[in-house]
C-alpha cells in the first residue's frame, strides 16, 4: 500500500498539470474547464456524503441529474463509519469523484492530498468573494483551495417562547448574558410538571464544541489557538461558561437524563416543547417550523457578559477526489450547486443556510426573521482546527468528554480544566 | 500377580500409545494431504494471511490515511504508558471476574428451579433461554432505552415497587453502570448457561444417586460427592466460554455505555477499537491486539492443561 501512494499522487499531479495545459489552451479564465468543451457529457460520476447531510444532499443531486446529462450516483455513508470508510478508500485508491467531508475533518483530508486543487476553477467564479469564509479557509492548505462550501449549519441558543410566557417571562427578551439564562431557567423549571429551564448534553463531546466554544469566541477567547496547535481552556471564560452549567446542573434546571446525553436524543425534549432554552444549531430548523406545539424563538449564543455574540459554522465542504478522472464534470456540479437558484430555490427554501454571504437575504431566507437571524450571525461565525480534531474532541472516550464532564459534574471546576487542557495539548503535540 | 499387574500396566501404556500415534503420521499418504489442501489455503488465507499482517501493524506506524512507516517496538513501548489501556485491562479483568460469579450463581437457582420436576419446568427453560437468541448489539440497544431516565421502563418499574422516589440515571455513574451491563449480560446469557447446566445434570446416571441414598447420603452430601463430580467438565467448559467471552467483551459496552461514564467502562477490546478507529492510529492498535491475543492463547493453554489433568485424575 505504501509504495502505491506517492505514485498515485504523481499521476494525479500529471493529470492536474494536463486539466491545466488544457484549460489554458482553450483560452483560460471561462467557467467551463473541460478540455473537450462541454463538460455536461453524460458522464458518469460518483458522490459520498456522510448521513448528517443525506437529505440535503440527495435534494441537490436529484435536482442535478434531472436537468443534466451528466449523472451522479449519491452514497450515504453513516456519520461514525465516514472516516473509516474514506480511509481505506483513499489506500485502496477508490475514492468517489467527488467527497464532501465535515469542516472540521477536512484539514485532515487536504494535508494527506485527498482533493485535486481548485484554487483556478473557485477565484474564477464570479461569486467568489461571497463564498462562505469559514469552509473555503479550512479546505485551503498551503495556500491552495481543495473544495467548496457544501452544506452551511450554524450554532444558536433557541427558547420556547410558550414556556417564556407561561413563566412570565417577556418572549420577544430572550436572554442576554449568563445570568438571564440563569435566572430565566429558574423561573421555567418552577413552571414543574417535568419542564425544565435548560439542557445540557453531558457526554457529547461534539456538542459541546459546537455549542460552548461560541460562548468563548464571543468573550474574545480562542479555545484552539496558533492554528490549532495549542488549547486554551484553562481560563476565567471557560471557567464562567462551565460555571453556568454546573449551576444549572446543580439546581437542577436540567434533565437528568442530560448527564448521560450522547447527543443522540439531544434536541427531542426541546422539540417536545419541555425545555426552556436549548443551545443546539440550524440543522434543527426544519422541525421546529413543521412542529406545531409551541411557538419558538432564537438567540445567538452570547459571551458570559453579554458583550458580544459568535457561532460555529459547521456542515460540511466538497471537493472533487484524486480518484476521479472526470474533474471538469465534477465541477461543473459543485460549481452548479453554488449558483443563485440551486442556493436558493433549493437550499434556502428547505430552511438550510446558503453557502454564499450575498444570498443570505433571500426570499425564503428573509421571509422568516429567525431564519435571518441565523444566517446574519454567519458574520459572527467561526471553525475550529485541529489536525486530530475527532480523536480529542468528538470521541466518545476522549479527553474532551472527560473535561465537559469533569468541569459540569465533578468535584473541581479548575482542577477539572487544567487537567483537560494538559490531556488535550498532549494529543495535540502527538499529531503535529 | 493380580495386585502388580495392574501397577505396571499404567507403566508401560504411554510409551506404546505415543509410538502408535506417530506411526501412522509418517506413513500418511500424500492422497490425504491433498484432501485437506483447500482446508488448508482457507485457514492459510483466512487466518494466517491477516495474522501475518496484523503482526507486521504492530511494528509500524500506519495512519488511516498516509503511508506506514516501520517504528521497530515503539507501539508496544507506547503501549505502557496508553492510560486508557492499562485502565482497560483492570477493568476488564474486574468485569471478567464478576459476570463469571454471577453468572454461575444465578444459573444455579434456575436450573434448581428448572430441573425439578413440578409443572411449569418447561416453560421456565424455554423463558431462560429467549434472550440468548437476541443478538447483544440489539439487546444492548434495548437496554440503552430502557435504562434512560424518561423513555425507559427499568426506573419506572423501580419507582412502581417503590425501590426508588426518582429515575436514578442507570447509566450514570461508574458502578450504576457496570451493574447495568451485568444485569444485561445476565439476562442475555443466563440461558445458554443454564441450558448446558441442564444437559451436564442429566447426563449424571441415576444410579448414582439412588447408591448414595442407600449409602445414607444427605442432601449435600450428593450434591457434593455425585453432583459436583458429574458436572466438572461441563463447568470446566462453561468457565473456559465465560472468561474467553467477558475478556472479549464489546457489543454491550460500545452500544450501551460507550465505554462511559468518564471511561469507567473501556474494555480491552473497546480500547482497541478507540485506537484503530477514532484516533485512526492502526498501528498501536495492532500491537494491542497482539498482546490480547497473546494473553488468551496463555489463558486458554492454561485453562486446558488444568482441564486435562483433572481428567486424567478422574
Amino acid at each position: 500500500m505504501a509504495p502505491g501512494l506517492p505514485r498515485h499522487r504523481a499521476a494525479s499531479a500529471l493529470a492536474a498539470v494536463t486539466v491545466a495545459l488544457a484549460m489554458t489552451a482553450c483560452g483560460g479564465g471561462s467557467d467551463n474547464s473541460s478540455g473537450s468543451g462541454n463538460p455536461d457529457d453524460g458522464s458518469q460520476l460518483t458522490m459520498w456524503v456522510r448521513s448528517a447531510t443525506d437529505q440535503f444532499s440527495q435534494r441537490l443531486v436529484d435536482e442535478y441529474n434531472a436537468s443534466h446529462k451528466n449523472h451522479i450516483s449519491l452514497t450515504i455513508i453513516p456519520n461514525d463509519n465516514y472516516l473509516t470508510k474514506v480511509g481505506a478508500a483513499a489506500g485502496s485508491h477508490t475514492l468517489p469523484d467527488i467527497l464532501a467531508s465535515d469542516v472540521v475533518y477536512t484539514p485532515n483530508y487536504t494535508k494527506q492530498g485527498l482533493f485535486q486543487d481548485l484554487t483556478e476553477e473557485i477565484k474564477s467564479l464570479p461569486f467568489y468573494s461571497s463564498i462562505a469564509k469559514s469552509h473555503l479557509d479550512v479546505a485551503t492548505y498551503q495556500g491552495k483551495i481543495y473544495a467548496v462550501p457544501h452544506k452551511l449549519d450554524s450554532s444558536v441558543l433557541f427558547y420556547n417562547k410558550d414556556l417564556f410566557r407561561k413563566a412570565g417571562l417577556d418572549p420577544e427578551k430572550p436572554p442576554k448574558n449568563f445570568a438571564e439564562i440563569l435566572d430565566y431557567a429558574r423561573k421555567i423549571t418552577a413552571l414543574g410538571n417535568g419542564i425544565t429551564g435548560f439542557d445540557i448534553a453531558g457526554s457529547c463531546g461534539g456538542c459541546g464544541v459546537y455549542t460552548l466554544f461560541p460562548y468563548a469566541w464571543a468573550a474574545g477567547v480562542e479555545p484552539l489557538p496558533d492554528n490549532g496547535t495549542k488549547v486554551n481552556i484553562n481560563n476565567d471564560t471557560f471557567k464562567q461558561i462551565f460555571g453556568l452549567y454546573r449551576q444549572l446542573t446543580e439546581e437542577k434546571l436540567v434533565a437528568s437524563s442530560d448527564k448521560t446525553q450522547d447527543g443522540s436524543t439531544w434536541p427531542n425534549n426541546f422539540l417536545a416543547g419541555k425545555v426552556g432554552m436549548l443551545a443546539l444549531g440550524s440543522p434543527i430548523v426544519g422541525a421546529l417550523q413543521q412542529q406545531k406545539i409551541f411557538e419558538w424563538g432564537v438567540t445567538p449564543l452570547m459571551a458570559p457578559d453579554g458583550s458580544d455574540t459568535a457561532t460555529f459554522i459547521g456542515g460540511d465542504v466538497a471537493g472533487i477526489s484524486v480518484s476521479s478522472k472526470h474533474k471538469a464534470q465534477a465541477w461543473d456540479f459543485l460549481k452548479w450547486t453554488l449558483e443563485e437558484n440551486q442556493q436558493v430555490e433549493i437550499i434556502a427554501k428547505n430552511g438550510d443556510l446558503p453557502g454564499r454571504t450575498d444570498l443570505s437575504g433571500n426570499k425564503y431566507t428573509a421571509a422568516d426573521p429567525r431564519t435571518k437571524l441565523i444566517a446574519d450571525g454567519l458574520a459572527k461565525g467561526h471553525t475550529p482546527f485541529a489536525l486530530p480534531f475527532g480523536d480529542l474532541f468528538n470521541n466518545p472516550n476522549g479527553p474532551w468528554v472527560e473535561t465537559i464532564r469533569g468541569a459540569i459534574y465533578g468535584p473541581d471546576l479548575d482542577k477539572a480544566l487544567a487537567e483537560g487542557q494538559e490531556k488535550i495539548q498532549k494529543g495535540l503535540d502527538a499529531a503535529s | 500377580m493380580s495386585t502388580t499387574a495392574p501397577a505396571e500396566a499404567p507403566v508401560r501404556t504411554p510409551p506404546l500409545t505415543r509410538r502408535r500415534a506417530h506411526r501412522p503420521a509418517t506413513r500418511r499418504p500424500l492422497t490425504g494431504l491433498l484432501f485437506v489442501a483447500p482446508t488448508a489455503v482457507v485457514v492459510a488465507g483466512l487466518f494466517l494471511a491477516p495474522l501475518g499482517i496484523l503482526v507486521y501493524m504492530s511494528f509500524t506506524d500506519w495512519p488511516l490515511l498516509g503511508s506506514p512507516t516501520p517504528n521497530g517496538l515503539d507501539n508496544y513501548r507506547q503501549l505502557g504508558d496508553d492510560d486508557q489501556f492499562t485502565g482497560a485491562i483492570t477493568f476488564t479483568l474486574l468485569y471478567t471476574a464478576i459476570t463469571t460469579v454471577v453468572l454461575f450463581a444465578v444459573a444455579f437457582v434456575l436450573v434448581a428451579i428448572s430441573n425439578s420436576p413440578r409443572r411449569g419446568a418447561r416453560f421456565y427453560r424455554t423463558a431462560y433461554f429467549l434472550p440468548y437468541v437476541v443478538g447483544t448489539a440489539a439487546a444492548s440497544s434495548m437496554w440503552w432505552v430502557d435504562s434512560h431516565d424518561e423513555l425507559g421502563v427499568f426506573n419506572r418499574l423501580l419507582q412502581a415497587v417503590g425501590l426508588i422516589d426518582r429515575p436514578i440515571g442507570l447509566l450514570a455513574t461508574p458502578g450504576k453502570a457496570l451493574g447495568t451491563v451485568i444485569a444485561l449480560v445476565v439476562w442475555k446469557f443466563i440461558g445458554f448457561q443454564v441450558i448446558v447446566l441442564l444437559v451436564g445434570l442429566q447426563s449424571i446416571p441415576g444410579e448414582y444417586y439412588e447408591a448414595a441414598m442407600v449409602d445414607g447420603a444427605s442432601v449435600w452430601q450428593r450434591l457434593r460427592y455425585v453432583t459436583f463430580p458429574g458436572l466438572k467438565p461441563t463447568l470446566a467448559l462453561l468457565t473456559v466460554l465465560s472468561v474467553t467471552g467477558s475478556l472479549l467483551a464489546f457489543d454491550q459496552f460500545f452500544v450501551l455505555t460507550h465505554g462511559g461514564p468518564d471511561n469507567s467502562t473501556v474494555t480491552v477490546v473497546l480500547a482497541l477499537y478507540n485506537k484503530a478507529f477514532q484516533s485512526y492510529r492502526l498501528g498501536n492498535a495492532a500491537a494491542e491486539a497482539v498482546v490480547l491475543l497473546v494473553a488468551l492463547i496463555i489463558l486458554n493453554v492454561v485453562q486446558l492443561r488444568l482441564l486435562r489433568s483433572r481428567d486424567r485424575e478422574e
